[in-house]
């Protein structure tokens, strides 16, 4: 067996009241890919951003071929062959794609200047090899996602890079997409390049890793080659545990109608949208990306104004105007976008669960301190939120407990109705079932739960109900009593029955 | 980490030791600088150990810290007011010419404080009633308020104002206790509980740190916004109505570079430029601090040019000073 190209020993990072890596090794070989598996907050992205430079392991050595380098900047780390493809690509709309390609690194002319027509000709010629179909020339904010991720790749390709590292670049991609990059990457394979593979996805994981690194609590539980491991066997590791019966029982008896949309209309998102909840029920709301599903909510949640219809809640029609509104009569919203939406990640924990609910721990608008920590840590301890005090900032916490922390804030509300936006995107396994019980319980305890989500396991595995939306409408709504998941792809693409069979 | 992922434990509120974050603060380090500056000045002239000589010190920080005190919430927000001074000139101006109409006192300091609000309210309304970057209004409403008081007074001044009236710019409330002084000691302990003891000031750090999460997490942001615009209107009208009372006079170019020391206060403060950072006690030193330079600089007989050119500096160098220090963390 060949060595490695990269090889990291004994890194280990700590952070305040956090160790985040704890002694962990890691080996990159040439033309091969090797999947970096772990839950939420186990380490991975710190792990990726010592090898891209970000950050300074406290202990512990990197080396490249054999090399030892420290990689004190993100140039250091590309100028020793290390580049990384986020799950949001860092490129720039308003440049060109081959500007992008070669930003850093534009071949230049005997004076110095850019060679526009070198750079265009490498570029086309990069992008042709990998069958991109991408125009070098036009700018790269008319190009989707998928064709972003080419272009991040075709700069890997033109940097010289010996090691790639894909950080969950399959999240926003559509199954077609995918497939796509899967030829990239088996392009990237071929052309000798070692790869890091980090994905939540275990069907991925399989098609186009060769080994795999687990990793637990910022420590390595285990590494070996795919093709002589078991699915059980690497989630057993990630989670240390068996993973049995992901989905909890559902509630099986329900009370009044509490929530009541009737033709809620948006000029340009929406039409003619009804539906109701009831209480103790989870009403699933499924459908493909842009179907219209996060703008009937945001509507719902007073962020957005409607056109034409009506909301009933607990029999009195509410209209409300901003979210401020919209909390004060019950209803609350956990948004997609964790990072920018749902929490604060400049502010401490207690900070960002109190904030809706000030005026539950306060006394006439002034804070009462031990109220508040008294208030934060019932609903945090509730959802097992990892973290070493309350005042720690939330920046510092992984995806699934940043989630928990929003999930906090609104349960301390004391809501009617909880809409949950893609509750568990990018969130580990352990964090998910931690989330999905946690909804049981909350219809259990007789709150109404609408979950928007594009995972037909999670639909179909907690929702009562099911809404199928399509192109700003509501195509059909449906008890889960024994759907098949063809069912609903089907209703939520359009296609007729007799052409599905 | 197994302290960390043990099960049933119980989140403590802190770790960190309360007294000792404090000790190492930027608020400490402002006090040792105020102390610096205060015994150099003691060396530096025979007159400035003097109760009298403190006394009128304190003049030189208080209308314009005044305006610092609100100003900070503001730039806590993620907001900023430009037109503070212009405010100012507007309300002296309506003051003046009040006094022209037969007005007394308490009308008078009722027309400045109502000009001051009126004004606030009007970069409030344009900053989250048409969303408009607060920075462009308030450059825009800074000439539009003083030029408003240019048109009103052309190369003329209000003079002329009664002794009662006198008593706000000028008055002692006891022995050397100006009121200007108690004024700003009593608005300091107030917007010191409403920035860090009530949910008001809760809700404003949480805005300046990320408004699009605070409004998704029920902060009505754009009413707290306006509040805030309200509140350093209020603030500079009082200034006015002090500053007029205390120079006897309104020129149209009254109060011209307030704004710039009024923000160099909040900032030399430790209020983070970018919001969400910041407190009511690094202002107030950072005010007493900028007070005693100015004095001093006075006492030497430095001209007030180059006083500008220290202010100016001292802005530069408070902004830089954060980000240089991170950088060189990050290098060591």
């Amino acid at each position: 067996m060949t060595d490695p190209i990269l090889t990291l020993s004994g890194i280990s990072k700590s952070f305040p009241g956090v160790r985040a890596l704890n002694d962990v090794s890691l080996e990159l070989y040439a033309g091969e890919v090797t999947a970096l598996i772990g839950e939420n907050g186990a380490g991975k992205s710190t792990l990726v951003k010592t090898m891209t430079g970000i950050y300074q392991p406290d202990t512990g050595e990197i080396r490249v071929a054999g090399k030892l380098v420290t990689l004190p900047t993100a140039h250091s780390a590309s100028a020793a062959g290390i580049t990384a493809i986020h799950q949001e690509t860092v490129l720039f709309d308003e440049l060109t794609v081959a500007e992008n390609i070669y930003i850093g690194h534009a071949p230049t002319n005997r004076f110095g200047m850019i060679d526009w027509k070198t750079m265009r000709a490498e570029a086309k010629a990069t992008l042709d090899s990998m069958a991109a179909g991408v125009d070098p020339d036009i700018k790269l904010k008319e190009l989707g996602i998928a064709k972003k991720h080419l272009v991040a790749v075709a700069r890997a390709l033109s940097v010289d890079a010996q090691v790639v590292i894909m950080d969950e670049p399959t999240a926003a991609l559509s199954q077609k997409e995918i497939e796509e990059l899967y030829v990239l990457i088996e392009l990237l394979k071929q052309d000798g390049k070692a790869i890091l593979f980090i994905s939540h996805k275990f069907d991925e994981i399989y098609r186009i890793a060769d080994r795999f690194t687990v990793f637990r609590d910022g420590e390595l539980v285990g590494k070996g080659l795919i093709k002589d491991t078991s699915q059980t066997q690497i989630v057993q590791l990630m989670v240390g545990r068996p993973v049995e019966n992901i989905f909890p029982p559902r509630n099986a008896t329900f009370g009044d109608v509490v929530l009541e949309a009737k033709g809620l209309s948006h000029p340009t998102e929406f039409e003619d949208i009804s539906f109701t909840v009831r209480k103790g029920e989870i009403l699933g709301f499924y459908g493909l990306v842009g179907a219209g599903r996060s703008e009937v909510m945001q509507a719902v949640f007073g962020l957005t104004q409607t056109s034409g219809g009506t909301l009933v809640l607990d029999g009195q029609t509410i209209a409300p105007k901003s979210p401020a509104d919209a909390v004060e009569a019950g209803i609350v919203y956990v948004p997609e976008e964790r990072g920018k939406q749902g929490v604060i990640t400049g502010e401490p924990i207690f900070k960002n669960v109190s904030l809706p609910s000030l005026g539950k721990t306060s006394k006439n608008g002034f804070l009462r301190m031990a109220e508040e920590f008294a208030h934060a840590r019932t609903y945090t301890e509730r959802l097992d939120l990892r973290a070493s005090s309350l005042s720690q900032n939330v920046s510092t916490l992984s995806g699934g407990n940043q989630q928990k922390v929003v999930i906090a804030k609104w349960l301390a509300t004391h809501p009617k109705v909880i809409i949950l936006d893609e509750p568990t995107k990018g969130i580990d396994i352990g964090s998910k079932a931690a989330v999905h019980e946690f909804m049981g319980e909350l219809v259990a305890q007789g709150l109404s739960v609408i979950m928007v989500s594009s995972e037909l396991p999670e639909v179909l595995g907690m929702s009562d109900r099911i809404v199928v939306m399509r192109e700003g409408r509501v195509i059909d709504t449906l008890e889960n009593d024994g759907l098949k998941p063809e069912t609903l792809v089907r209703l939520a693409a359009g296609i007729a029955e007799e052409q599905a069979a | 980490m197994t302290d960390i992922h043990a099960t049933g434990r119980s989140l403590p509120n802190r770790l960190d030791n309360p007294l000792k974050s404090a000790v190492l603060s930027w608020e400490s380090l402002l006090v040792l600088v105020a102390v610096g500056i205060f015994l150099l000045n003691s060396f530096a002239s025979p007159y400035f150990l003097n109760a009298y000589s403190l006394s009128d010190l304190t003049f030189n920080f208080t209308e314009k810290g005044l305006i610092a005190l609100a100003m900070a919430l503001l730039i806590i927000s993620g907001e900023i007011d430009l037109s503070v001074a212009a405010i100012i000139a507007l309300a002296s101006t309506m003051m003046g010419l009040a006094l022209q109409y037969g007005a007394d006192t308490p009308t008078l300091v009722a027309v400045g404080v109502g000009v001051g609000i009126l004004c606030g309210a009007f970069n409030g309304f344009l900053v989250t009633g048409l969303k408009l970057p607060s920075i462009v209004v308030t450059i825009g409403t800074m000439s539009l308020f003083r030029g408003i008081a240019f048109i009103v007074l052309g190369d003329q001044s209000f003079k002329g104002y009664p002794p009662s009236f006198s008593w706000f710019g000028q008055g002692y409330v006891w022995w050397v206790i100006s009121l200007e002084l108690m004024l700003f000691l009593v608005s300091a302990v107030i917007y010191w509980v409403l920035l860090h003891r009530t949910n008001f000031g809760r809700r404003v750090f949480a805005i300046g740190n990320n408004d699009v999460a605070a409004q998704f997490s029920g902060v009505r942001v754009d009413r707290i916004k306006f509040i805030l615009f309200c509140l350093t209107g209020l603030m500079s009208g009082i200034a006015a109505v002090l500053l007029t009372a205390r120079l006897g006079s309104t020129r149209p170019s009254i109060a011209e570079g307030f704004e710039l020391e009024a923000i160099t206060m909040v900032v030399l403060g430790g209020v983070s430029i970018l919001g969400g950072a910041g407190s009511i006690v690094g202002v107030v030193l950072a005010a007493l601090i900028i007070g005693l330079v100015t004095f001093g600089l006075g006492l030497l007989n430095v001209p007030g040019i180059v006083m500008t050119i220290f202010t100016g500096s001292l802005l530069i160098v408070v902004i830089a000073l954060p980000i240089l220090f991170r950088m060189w963390r990050l290098r060591a």
